[in-house]
């Protein structure tokens, strides 16, 4: 066998292969073959670092050197100094944005510091279209343990003691489901695994799935065993495409090695998994909406109960959980589930993947013990807020969470904290707004999401939702008037109270959530009919400051004539003519047009 | 589909030929309604009403049914679609990074709007709700490719790579 001196990860994520992954991955191969270093030096496609901002990235070992934006034309110079004279290419390297030192090794960089990464310990270092990978990194060893040694009884009650509590959004205990499908009556039981993520904003259930396959079909498996099910069916977006190629190739592999199908460790234990594509409707993440999408109809939410532990997937029990919820059970067993309880808060064991998005530094996945402050994620993992800009809220958990002020900053972050705050874990992502953004503009979008996803099924939510984004459209648009607000926290309040999902139920939650923190940016628009933060287009005013030289280029660009001024003199915008288009400011040279 | 097997170009084929392959596959298969309405789209580009009834004859499921699979999920269309699908995220993550520009960007340069197919049948434009690279923000996809980190300014240059 060649001796390896060297690896090469690249990342394959979809962010990456967006930035151009495997243009560099081809760049290295090529590059490697023509040095004659590609016997001792060997190139790995890996998943997600979670990272995406600063992609593609590379990272060489045995010294771990993180590269960041890599491109073709880089990688010469990669395998030239490093590889070849063993030097950094310090060009390549990370650089903190607050204090622009730069960062040479991946442990280091702030971004992942502060991180506990567990469930994603495997994304990015092993290549998951290779289960030998998955293997060595002690991967099917729960499934084989609770078939070796385990009853199904002793499986719920482990998972019960971890404290795990579902990943997907409602913070169900997790061992507790389980016990509820497991003694359900019937002989045909199913294990589902919700991977219809849909909330805008968060992409941890696509990186693990990429990333790690494995683990969320091990999983899977494991529930199987414990609540007494042969069958199982994972629910993807058909948004992810590469999620599902990597899930396809990770069932096959597992069934080739004998980790799926009839028989598995010769324990008399059978589990089959089938992926079901999803095609397109966000309300199928409601867990009845989705079992009847499985099932080929309208995905439409039914009320409950029966919960699906009792009558489920063609009206047999089913336990339902989300990818993060399966990814974490092979550690719970393998380590225990004191040793899970024994990370986190009280009532909120373990770590949670959050999705840090938005107008903040460092774009990506950072998995962080529950408990730790909003504070610590957004500045100390997340590098803080874009172009020195001011922070003004965080946005948690989807369109069914809320948006925390900077007041909020330093709540711990688990489920209960959460929801007494006006918001909810939800799926975890974390939309980051800096002062630019106009928080009335975000409950119209986040309403407006919901309104054109929602089924139509209960009238609360078909109805309501409507008449809720028409007020906040005609508040945008300078058209608001008085008791608008409680008008808004009325319909908010019974459209809660009397919707038959969950979507339904937190579709106002935005709203509210910024009615509570942010109620002196609807007075502003209702009273004053200003925009704060100069978001809202038709509320917009524009106009020019003394730092006008007079060059005319406004006035030019203007399609209606609005601007008047002498050449070399101050020139004035028409607010009555004015149509807020915007292309005065964008042509401006001196940036002397102003808009709020 | 005439009965003759003529499609509507005059050709004499049988258009319902991969349809019925896609049937068999999934004969066996326990509520493959979606998946035989997914693979149809993807063999035939979209959801023609011959296609629509042929399935609900061959399934035994009534075309009310299916027309209210088909209209309820967004990955479903009724009508041609361009031979470029743009589909242009509008999630929160892109949206408070300038989304709204980007689409009015595409708009303005093949003017249409979104959800219309261009005359030449070369570009269909289309919002989606996150397609989670949300890294990248603002993202938009061109058929497979994902295209990030958006300004107003690269989009006519995006697009002339697919004219």
């Amino acid at each position: 066998m060649d001796h390896i001196r060297a690896h090469v990860l690249i990342c394959a994520g979809t962010g990456c292969v967006s930035s151009g992954a495997k243009k560099v991955e081809a760049a290295f191969r090529e590059q490697l073959a023509q040095k004659g270093l590609d016997k001792e030096i060997k190139v790995v496609e890996t998943g997600c670092h979670g990272f995406c901002e600063m992609g593609p990235l590379v990272i060489v070992y045995p010294e771990g050197v993180f590269y960041v934006r890599v491109q073709e034309e880089d990688v010469k110079d990669i395998v030239e100094t490093h590889l070849f004279k063993g030097r950094i290419v310090e060009r390549l390297l990370y650089k903190e944005p607050m204090t622009l030192e730069k960062v040479p090794n991946y442990s280091d960089i702030s971004f992942y510091k502060k991180q506990m990464r567990m469930v994603l310990a495997n994304c990015g270092h092993i290549n998951p279209e290779i289960i030998e990978e998955y293997v060595a990194e002690g991967g099917y060893a729960a499934l084989g343990k609770v078939l070796t040694e385990m009853t199904p009884e002793s499986v719920v009650d482990e998972v019960k003691k971890s404290g795990l509590r579902g990943r997907g959004g409602g913070g169900f205990p997790t061992g507790m489901k389980w016990g509820f499908t497991r003694n359900a009556q019937g002989t045909k039981k199913y294990v589902v695994c919700n991977a219809d993520e849909g909330d805008p904003g968060a992409f941890m259930d696509r990186s693990v799935l990429e990333g790690d396959p494995h683990r969320v079909i091990e999983g899977m498996a494991v529930c199987g065993y414990a609540i007494g099910a042969d069958e199982g069916y994972i629910y993807v977006r058909a948004e992810y495409p590469l999620a599902i190629k990597r899930l396809k190739v990770a069932i096959q592999q597992a069934e080739e090695m004998g980790l799926l199908g009839d028989n598995i460790f010769g324990s008399g234990f059978n589990f089959h998994i089938k992926i079901k594509e999803g095609a397109g409707a966000f309300v199928c993440g409601e867990e009845t909406a989705l079992l009847q999408s499985i099932e080929g109809k309208r995905g439409m939410p039914r009320s409950r109960p029966p919960f699906p532990a009792i009558s489920g997937l063609w009206g047999k029990p089913t336990n339902i959980n989300n990818v993060e919820t399966f990814a974490n059970i092979p550690q719970i067993i393998n380590k225990g589930g004191d040793w899970y309880a024994s990370i986190g808060t009280e009532k909120s064991k373990g770590t949670k993947v959050f999705a840090l998005t938005g107008r903040i530094n460092h774009t990506g996945l950072a998995e962080v013990p529950m408990g730790i402050t909003m504070r610590e994620i957004i500045y100390d993992i997340g590098g803080g807020i874009q172009n020195g800009k001011k922070f003004k809220a965080v946005q948690i958990g989807g369109p069914s969470g809320g948006c925390l002020p900077e007041e909020m900053l330093d709540l711990s972050v688990d489920y209960d904290s959460l929801i007494q705050a006006g918001a909810m874990m939800g799926s975890g992502g974390l939309v980051v707004m800096d002062e630019t953004t106009c928080m009335v503009d975000v409950a119209k979008f986040f309403l407006n999401f919901t309104q054109s996803e929602s089924c139509g099924k209960c009238t609360p939510c078909r109805e309501g939702t409507k008449r809720m984004l028409e007020i906040l459209t005609r508040i945008t648009e300078g058209q608001g008037q008085e008791g608008d607000i409680e008008k808004l926290e009325k319909l908010a309040k019974n459209i809660k109270a009397t919707a038959l999902c969950g979507l339904g139920q937190t579709a106002p939650n935005p709203v509210l959530s910024t009615l509570r923190y942010f109620r002196h940016e609807y007075e502003a628009h209702i009273k004053e009919k200003r925009c704060p933060a100069g978001a809202c287009a038709k509320l917009a005013a524009y106009n020019i400051t003394e730092a006008c030289k007079g060059c005319g280029l406004c006035k030019k660009v203007c399609p209606v004539e609005a601007i008047s001024g002498e050449v070399k003199g101050l020139h004035v915008i028409d607010q009555a003519v004015c149509i807020k288009c915007g292309a005065c400011m964008a042509k401006c040279p001196f940036k002397a047009i102003t808009k709020g | 589909m005439n009965k003759d097997n003529k499609c509507c170009c005059g050709n004499q084929v049988n258009a319902m030929a991969q349809m019925d392959e896609i049937l068999a596959k999934y004969a066996e298969v326990h509520g493959a309604l979606i998946p035989v309405l997914q693979a149809a789209q993807n063999a035939y580009g979209y959801l023609s009403k011959e296609i629509i009834q042929y399935t609900a004859e061959k399934m035994n499921i009534p075309i009310s049914q299916i027309y209210g699979v088909v209209t309820f999920y967004s990955q479903f269309h009724l009508n041609p679609r361009g031979k470029n699908i743009i589909r242009v995220c509008q999630g929160t993550a892109c949206h408070v990074r300038g989304a709204k520009a980007i689409l009015q960007a595409i708009e303005d340069n093949l003017k249409i709007t979104a959800g219309k197919t261009t005359q030449d049948l070369n570009f269909t434009l289309e919002t989606v709700a996150c397609i989670g690279a949300c890294g990248l923000a603002p993202v938009l996809m061109i058929n497979d490719d994902t295209h990030g980190r958006l300004t107003p300014e690269a989009i006519p240059g995006i697009l002339a790579k697919y004219s």
